[in-house]
């Protein structure tokens, strides 16, 4: 019969398998963090170029200087910060959507992390080493 | 990988060609998908030229004709004809809709019917929507209230409760916007699809209903729910004019609410 002949990874049942292991009660934490990194972006993308169009050919000791005073220092930092989180939350759902199977989808979504976490850190070293 | 081309077995290649009868003036083709079980051999294009002076104008009146007096051996699923059944929904011309509600004159050129996409073939323009279906199961719907009903009486709402329900009791199931949606064809197994998803609205909206929160419980989640990026290609495809990015929207919206 045609039905026996269409492939199945399994003879459990078509309910059986949409239930799945339930519901993991989470992602709102997830996706409301995505939206809200998303908002905070926009000002500060618009004060970050709007400081380097202002520092443009200005030297080395005045680019520092303007780091190093406290609110700009802030605002790179939570730049940053929200840079690097919604990078992070992003690419977790890209690799959750194409990557197969569940072993390399974690440990994909594992290493983007790290490399997300890893760069926050170290970018925001390099502005505290300069404000500081 | 989520996989983007077909399986060697899977390419459609060209099949027969129906020629239309002599002295036909307004000839249309077809080019339907076919593909049979019983038959080791990848699936074809059957091409049929059919006389649309002497057919009805709806593509599944086509269809119809095609079955009964050209080629009888084409297998798809109709039932009402008018749109209120969903069984013939298709893949006509790129777009997922009802070939009952769907003008032959609308498309331009050779009229191209494949089954509705990413969901395994029975036959022809069948797809087995087992899946589909066992997942409306698991959002369980149905009215669960732990108070019982008025003895004489329907349980009531007001008209303003009842009018949430407008743009959801319309969906017919024909699943059109799930097989369009990119996230369920990747991760359909997991991801409920917009389909599914407005079925679970539709009982979460329902002011007469009393597990709301069991029914958010069971759907947050980054595989149920989540996998919905709003690509809008369901409110796009929606041969019932719904939109099930809405009713999804609306679910993470109360997902957000009722964390405070």
């Amino acid at each position: 019969m045609a039905a026996e002949k269409i492939a199945r990874v399994s003879l459990r049942s078509a309910l059986g398998r949409a239930r799945g292991l339930g519901s993991a009660k989470e992602g709102v934490a997830h996706w409301w963090a995505q939206r809200v990194t998303a908002l905070a972006l926009v000002p500060l993308t618009l004060w970050f170029v709007a400081s380097v169009v202002a520092l443009t050919g200005a030297s080395h000791g005045e680019v520092v200087a303007w780091l190093s005073r406290p609110h700009n220092a802030v605002l790179m930092l939570a730049l940053i910060w929200a840079t690097f989180w919604h990078a992070a939350l992003g690419l977790q759902v890209v690799i959750e959507d194409y990557i197969r199977p569940e072993g390399i989808r974690l440990a994909g979504v594992l290493a983007a992390k790290a490399a997300m976490l890893l760069m926050g850190l170290f970018a925001a070293f390099a502005v505290l080493k300069v404000a500081l | 990988m989520a996989k983007f081309t077909l399986p060697a077995n899977s390419r459609i290649r060209e099949g027969k060609r129906f020629p239309a009868p002599p002295g036909a003036r307004r000839v249309k083709e077809f080019r339907v998908y076919r593909w049979n079980p019983d038959a080791p051999e990848n699936p074809r294009y059957d091409t049929y030229a059919i006389d649309l002076d002497a057919c009805g104008p709806m593509v599944l009146d086509a269809l119809i004709k095609i079955k009964n007096e050209v080629d009888p051996t084409l297998t798809f699923r109709r039932s009402c004809r008018e749109g209120i059944c969903g069984s013939c929904a298709m893949n006509i011309d790129g777009t997922n809709t009802l070939a009952c509600l769907k003008p032959i004159e609308e498309v331009k050129g050779a009229v191209r019917i494949t089954p509705l996409p990413h969901m395994p073939v029975v036959k022809d323009l069948v797809p087995d929507l087992s899946q589909a279906y066992a997942q409306l199961r698991s959002i369980e719907p149905w009215l669960k209230a732990d108070t019982p009903p008025p003895p004489d009486s329907e349980r009531l709402q007001s008209k303003e409760e009842r009018a949430k329900l407008d743009g959801l009791w319309e969906c017919i199931l024909c699943f059109c916007c799930s097989t369009s949606c990119p996230s369920y064809w990747w991760n359909g197994d997991r991801f409920l699809g917009p389909a599914i998803l407005l079925q679970a609205y539709r009982w979460v909206a329902d002011s007469r209903d009393e597990a709301t929160g069991e029914r958010l419980d069971a759907l947050e989640d980054p595989f149920k729910l989540y996998r919905c990026h709003t690509i809008m290609n369901c409110t796009k495809t929606c041969p019932k004019g719904l939109n099930p990015a809405k009713a999804i929207a609306e679910l993470k919206k109360l997902m957000v609410e009722r964390r405070g």
